[in-house]
C-alpha cells in the first residue's frame, strides 16, 4: 500500500486565479490593450451605459466588447449594432467570469488590433467581485432604484472597484436615494473609489465618466 | 427556488476552482489519489457548506485524481474590528455596527476566507 502524505497548502482558492489574472494584465500591457471589467446588478442600465460609452469613444480607440451572459445573446446583438467588434461569452450557467474564461474570450475577440476592450460581466454583485478577470480597471454601476445601502450589503464589490457609476440620476426625485450616503458608505470601504453620478439615458454626467476612462486608456496604451 | 438554484451555481464555480488547484498541486507532487481535502471556510465567505458538499460530491466524480475524495470543512468565525473604540466583536451576531459604541467605522478582520488548508493523498 502506498504511503499517505499530507500536503499543506494554506492558500486561498482564488490564488491560482489571481496569478492567471496578473499574467493576462502583463500580456495586455505588452499588446497595449486596455481591459475594463464592468459589473452591476441586472437592470442597472449596464447595456445602455455601455452603448453610450462606445458611441463616445469608438472613433478614438479601436474598441471591442465581450458580453458575458449566463445563457442568452440579446445584449451582444444590441451592442454589435453599435458597430464595434463584439463577442458573447457564455459562462455555461456560472454566476461569474474568472481569469481563464476571460482569456479565452480575449483570444476569440482578437486583441492585437484593439486599444480598448470592455467586458460586460454577469449581472450580479457577489460572485464577479471575487474573481479577478485580469482587467486593468474595474467599474461598477449602481442605479438609483436599487437604493443607497448597496455598499453596506455588498461591501466586497465596492472594495475591488476603481470606479463607481451611479446611473439613472434622472429619476432621483422619485426615489428615496441619498447620493451623499452612497459616497459616505462607499468611501468607508474604499477611500480611493472614483464616483460618477450619471444618466445614461439623458447623457447627464456622462462627460466626466468618459473623460476618466479616456485618461485611463491613454495612460495604459501610451506608456511602457 | 430560483435563488437556491443560483446559489448552488456559486458553490459549483468555487468547487471547480478548488479542483483546478488540487490538480495543479497533484501534478507538482506526483500524486496518484487524493483521499481527503480540508478547506477553511469563513462564516461570511458567502459559501454554504452543505451546498458546497453537494457540488463537491458531484464534481469530483468526473476527475481521476480525487473521485473518492472527502471534503472536510473547518469553519472560521467572522470577527469585526471597530476603529472607533478598538473592540473586536462577532460579525454574525452584531453586523457592521459596533455593539460597544454604535460606530459604523468597522471592518472585517477574518471570516471571508475560502482557503485550501491541506490535502491527504498517496
Amino acid at each position: 500500500m502506498e504511503k499517505v502524505r499530507i500536503i499543506e497548502v494554506k492558500e486561498s482558492i482564488f490564488a491560482d486565479n489571481d496569478r492567471e489574472a496578473e499574467r493576462i494584465r502583463s500580456q495586455l500591457k505588452q499588446e497595449k490593450t486596455f481591459l475594463l471589467n464592468l459589473m452591476s446588478s441586472p437592470g442597472s442600465g449596464k447595456t445602455t451605459m455601455l452603448m453610450r460609452t462606445i458611441e463616445e469613444l469608438k472613433y478614438e480607440f479601436r474598441t471591442g466588447v465581450m458580453e458575458a451572459d449566463i445563457d442568452s445573446s440579446v445584449d451582444a446583438e444590441k451592442v454589435a449594432g453599435a458597430g464595434v467588434k463584439t463577442i458573447q461569452i457564455h459562462t455555461g450557467g456560472m454566476c461569474h467570469l474568472d481569469a481563464g474564461m476571460t482569456e479565452q474570450g480575449l483570444k476569440e475577440l482578437g486583441t492585437e488590433d484593439l486599444d480598448l476592450v470592455i467586458l460586460e460581466n454577469v449581472g450580479n454583485l457577489v460572485c464577479p467581485a471575487e474573481f479577478d478577470t485580469g482587467a486593468v480597471r474595474n467599474a461598477m454601476i449602481l442605479s438609483v432604484p436599487e437604493g443607497h445601502d448597496k455598499p453596506l450589503k455588498y461591501p466586497l464589490i465596492f472594495t475591488v472597484c476603481d470606479v463607481l457609476i451611479i446611473n439613472k440620476i434622472d429619476v432621483l426625485p422619485y426615489f428615496d436615494f441619498d447620493l451623499e450616503k452612497v459616497r459616505e458608505y462607499a468611501h468607508m470601504r474604499n477611500p480611493d473609489l472614483k464616483i460618477f453620478p450619471v444618466s445614461a439615458k439623458t447623457g447627464e454626467g456622462m462627460d466626466a465618466w468618459i473623460n476618466w476612462l479616456r485618461q485611463q486608456v491613454n495612460d495604459w496604451i501610451r506608456t511602457d | 427556488m430560483e435563488e437556491r438554484k443560483a446559489k448552488k451555481m456559486h458553490e459549483l464555480g468555487i468547487v471547480f476552482h478548488i479542483i483546478k488547484t488540487i490538480e495543479r498541486i497533484g501534478e507538482e507532487n506526483r500524486l496518484n489519489t487524493v483521499t481527503e481535502v480540508t478547506l477553511e471556510l469563513g462564516e461570511v465567505s458567502g459559501v454554504i457548506p452543505g451546498e458546497l458538499n453537494d457540488c463537491w460530491n458531484w464534481a469530483v466524480k468526473k476527475t481521476g485524481l480525487m473521485n473518492e475524495a472527502k471534503l472536510l470543512i473547518e469553519k472560521i468565525p467572522a470577527l469585526t474590528f471597530c476603529e472607533s473604540c478598538k473592540e473586536t466583536y462577532g460579525t454574525i451576531r452584531h453586523g457592521r455596527i459596533c455593539p460597544y459604541c454604535g460606530s459604523e467605522m468597522t471592518y472585517l478582520v477574518q471570516g471571508n476566507e475560502i482557503n485550501l488548508k491541506e490535502i491527504k493523498a498517496c
